[in-house]
């Protein structure tokens, strides 16, 4: 089980909620359990977030493990120039 | 075959080391090839009518009498770029700024487009073009563009983010919060509070080469384009999707770059030049002039900022605020959220909110820049810290590392941090030189930190050893700024073998699995990383090639030094295999050698950087002259210190030009007044002094040679430590950008006289 926390703007899309537990292994896990759950996450998830855990940014990398006591956070997928 | 990012400690004989650039001669000499050297047989030359209006209804488009005019072979509007966006607003918003389908939105905003046997009849069809535009009310001005009697862009926008879900459309597309704990308790703690609000004015990244391609549309569908820019396969993928393509069809390459800084992330004028073409039957040359690329590509945001900071005597800050509000252009972005997220990102703070507003306006729409947003937001953020500083009669370096963000601190826009560099740039200031040397008259000092997140993405690279054993490494980042020198001293690093026996290229979108662009400093720290593995992966080859070749078994193998060895007691007097004895072999062990990668490359890890800047200002024109500008930066691991160093100093220069002359300067008709660079000012060499710097290495534990991005952080901290060098000088808190002589003069003249 591990707890993330989601930026303010998805905050409205989990019916107000600013962290939830999951029971994830990955963040392939994480996020088709989240889209489960959650249904209004489906269009983000797909295009506009990126996966914090212990502060490292993950845009793309499903596969990357989710340690129980890492912390997690969901964030907006950036852009760069 | 699975790949071990993790930083491993190591000596290194090629990374790390400053040969000569293998682009350098092509590019003194003019035989490098840009956007603009590419030519077909039969190409036509394509030119796009702009509109002259900053917001106007398209009412109707008569291209009869273009069309019949002899030696015009197509003419296209919107009609010839159906709408494929099917809901998805951002594929619209491209769409729709390529080219106008029922508003012009700004000065420059393409409505039509030509091509033609030459420049002259191209140029005489868009005169023969008749639009009939119904204008409408205009908005340039950011905090104009929010007030409820502002002409309203789009009907369809609601402000997003806030609740209840607002009942009438706005130029507020959106807004976003971010921070945590209790800001007006930490503001009551405080003992000394910074109140202010700033402005910037919108800048472009003024790379010199303008955007150019030429695009070539076969009769069964197929087609190609070379193109300038930082991501051809993103480019693929956009011109594809919005022109209703099989994306094998379509063929990009990418030519050399004349500078991009962001700007070069988004189609503008590409997919018009292959409807054009599609039309046409012919090949078509589409080259903007510098009027056109500062009227209708590129340019950053212009911001306007409240900050307030409050802290104790003590010298902790108790709290910290900001409201951002953005320019977005037309078309709704995440730059002022992006701008809300960096604001705080240096410090450590107990309570912290910021507030970032997307604001749409009647301007060209928004690009990246160079760490998109960060640099406005730093402006506010650290001119009000040097302030406070001041108040408290704190060195403001040393108030700074009293507040610095370290390991473990949670982030002002969320995560908690790991091992995270501020700190070092800050101690690193604090005993350099440049902050002990003494100034004369009417000149000030000023420092200031920044931050950017940097990222990784999809990464692709093949790795090939040729029959003498040189190498050709084919990579799919666009060379910004030296990649293709970094990534032969990795691969040559990698394989033990001389730098000069590797040949880095940029391949095309037929020839190598995709990539994403160059962007958020990306280019070298996701492409190392993808070499590494290919070059593992060789290795791996050459290995098995080589136990075929003693007819031992692989096992009993190493590579080392650009050889095979042989281990283990009944194998240990063979005589080493070298790379060119494997590879000339290879037609008889297997065939050809190549090492192939394909990964998502994360775990960039975030960067800051510390600037220190000397200044003089002349009290009787408000001229500011750069004296000394000192640039400390964590680069995990300097590949190739020479690129690393011009990167600094690159963000470094643009940071100047846009703290002291760069603007958009619109008239009351929200036509911009200024689209050259005559007008519009950047830094030239004489403008500046050399800009020292300071490479730190404090290894990414995601890379295995401990890289981190360099391209875009350097960007940041410059408007603010420039602004305070120059309120230090002045005796003045200067809180708008271009700080350009008159404001400055306008600045003074405002002060009570004694």
């Amino acid at each position: 089980m591990v707890e993330v926390t989601l930026w303010g703007s998805l905050a409205a899309l989990v019916d107000g909620q600013k962290q939830i537990e999951v029971d994830a292994k990955d963040i392939r896990e994480l996020f088709r359990k989240l889209a489960e759950r959650y249904p209004a996450l489906r269009g983000p998830i797909e295009n506009d977030i990126a996966v914090s855990v212990d502060g490292v940014i993950y845009r793309d990398s499903w596969s990357k493990e989710l340690p129980e006591d890492a912390e997690i956070f969901l964030m907006r997928r950036l852009v760069g120039g | 075959m699975s790949f071990d990012a993790t930083y491993h400690d190591q000596i290194y004989k090629s990374v790390g080391t400053r040969p000569v650039r293998p682009d350098g001669v092509d590019k003194v000499t003019g035989r490098a090839r840009y956007g603009a050297d590419f030519n077909m047989p039969g190409q036509l030359v394509g030119r796009i009518l702009r509109s002259p209006h900053a917001h106007a209804r398209i009412v109707s488009i008569d291209t009869a009498r273009a069309e019949a005019l002899k030696g015009v072979k197509a003419v296209v509007t919107a009609a010839d770029l159906p709408d494929l966006s099917d809901g998805d607003q951002s594929h619209y918003d491209l769409l729709d700024n390529c080219m106008a389908r029922t508003k012009a939105f700004y000065d420059g905003h393409a409505v039509a487009a030509v091509a033609a046997i030459d420049a002259q009849t191209a140029r005489k069809a868009l005169k023969l073009i008749e639009v009939d535009y119904e204008v409408l009310p205009h908005v340039v001005d950011v905090d104009e563009a929010v007030q409820p009697s502002a002409p309203v862009l789009h009907d369809t926008i609601f402000t997003g983010g806030v609740e209840p879900k607002p009942t009438t459309p706005s130029n507020v597309a959106a807004r976003a919060e971010f921070g945590h704990g209790d800001v007006d308790a930490g503001f009551e703690d405080a003992d000394f509070i910074v109140e202010r609000s700033f402005k910037t004015e919108q800048t472009h990244q003024g790379y010199i080469e303008p955007h150019a391609c030429v695009a070539s549309v076969n009769p069964d569908g197929t087609a190609e384009l070379w193109v300038c820019t930082q991501g051809h396969f993103v480019y693929r993928q956009k011109c594809a999707e919005l022109l209703g393509m099989d994306v094998s069809k379509l063929r990009v390459t990418s030519s050399e770059i004349g500078g991009g800084f962001g700007g070069k992330t988004h189609v503008w004028m590409e997919p018009v030049a292959l409807a054009l073409s599609r039309k046409a039957g012919r090949p078509v040359k589409l080259v903007m002039s510098r009027d056109e690329v500062f009227r209708a590509s590129g340019p950053t945001s212009a911001t306007s900022v409240d900050v307030k900071i409050g802290a104790r005597q003590d010298g902790r800050i108790t709290a910290a605020s900001a409201e951002l509000r953005y320019s977005c252009g037309p078309y709704a972005d995440i730059w002022a959220e992006l701008g809300a997220m960096t604001s705080f990102a240096c410090y450590d703070l107990e309570n912290v909110n910021t507030v970032g507003y997307e604001v749409l306006v009647n301007r060209p729409k928004t690009a990246a820049y160079r760490a998109p947003s960060a640099p406005m937001a730093a402006f506010a953020v650290e001119s009000a810290i040097d302030e406070l500083a001041q108040k408290l009669g704190i060195d403001p370096v040393a108030f700074r590392i009293k507040n610095a963000a370290r390991e473990g601190t949670r982030s002002s826009y969320g995560p908690v941090y790991g091992p995270i560099g501020i700190g070092p740039t800050l101690e690193a200031a604090q005993t350099h030189a440049h902050m002990q040397a003494p100034l004369g008259p009417n000149q000030g000092r000023g420092m200031a930190c920044g931050f950017w997140f940097n990222f990784g993405g999809q990464t692709c690279t093949d790795l090939n050893v040729n029959s003498d054993g040189t190498v050709t490494l084919a990579v799919g980042t666009v060379d910004v700024g030296g990649a293709r020198a970094s990534l032969s001293l990795v691969a040559a690093e990698e394989l033990g073998i001389p730098y000069e026996t590797v040949k880095t290229v940029v391949a095309d979108t037929a020839t190598l699995g995709y990539n994403d662009m160059t962007d958020g400093s990306r280019g070298t720290f996701s492409s190392s990383m993808a070499t590494i593995s290919s070059a593992r992966n060789a290795i791996e080859v050459m290995r098995n090639r080589a136990a075929l070749m003693w007819d031992i078994s692989i096992e009993d193998v190493v590579w080392e030094d650009g050889q095979a060895k042989a281990i283990g007691s009944t194998h240990d007097n063979l005589a080493p295999l070298s790379i060119k004895e494997i590879a000339e072999a290879s037609g008889k062990t297997g065939g050809p050698i190549a090492g192939h990668s394909e990964m998502v490359a994360d775990g960039a890890g975030v960067s800051f950087a510390t600037h220190i800047c000397d200044v003089e200002v002349d009290p009787e024109t408000g001229g500011t002259k750069i004296l000394r500008y000192t640039v400390i930066q964590d680069a995990g691991k300097a590949v190739h210190p020479d690129y690393v160093e011009g990167q600094y100093q690159g963000g470094a220069a643009q940071g100047i030009g846009w703290a002291l002359n760069e603007e958009y300067v619109y008239g009351q008709d929200g036509r911009l007044q200024n689209p050259g660079f005559l007008d519009y000012r950047i830094p030239v060499c004489s403008d500046l002094p050399m800009i020292d710097t300071q490479i730190l290495e404090i290894p990414n534990p995601n890379h295995p040679y401990g890289v981190r991005g360099v391209g875009e952080t350097s960007i940041v901290p410059p408007l603010a430590a420039i602004a305070n060098a120059v309120s230090n000088a002045v005796g003045v808190r200067m809180t708008h950008i271009p700080m350009s002589p008159p404001r400055i003069l306008a600045a003074l003249d405002a002060q009570p006289t004694a």
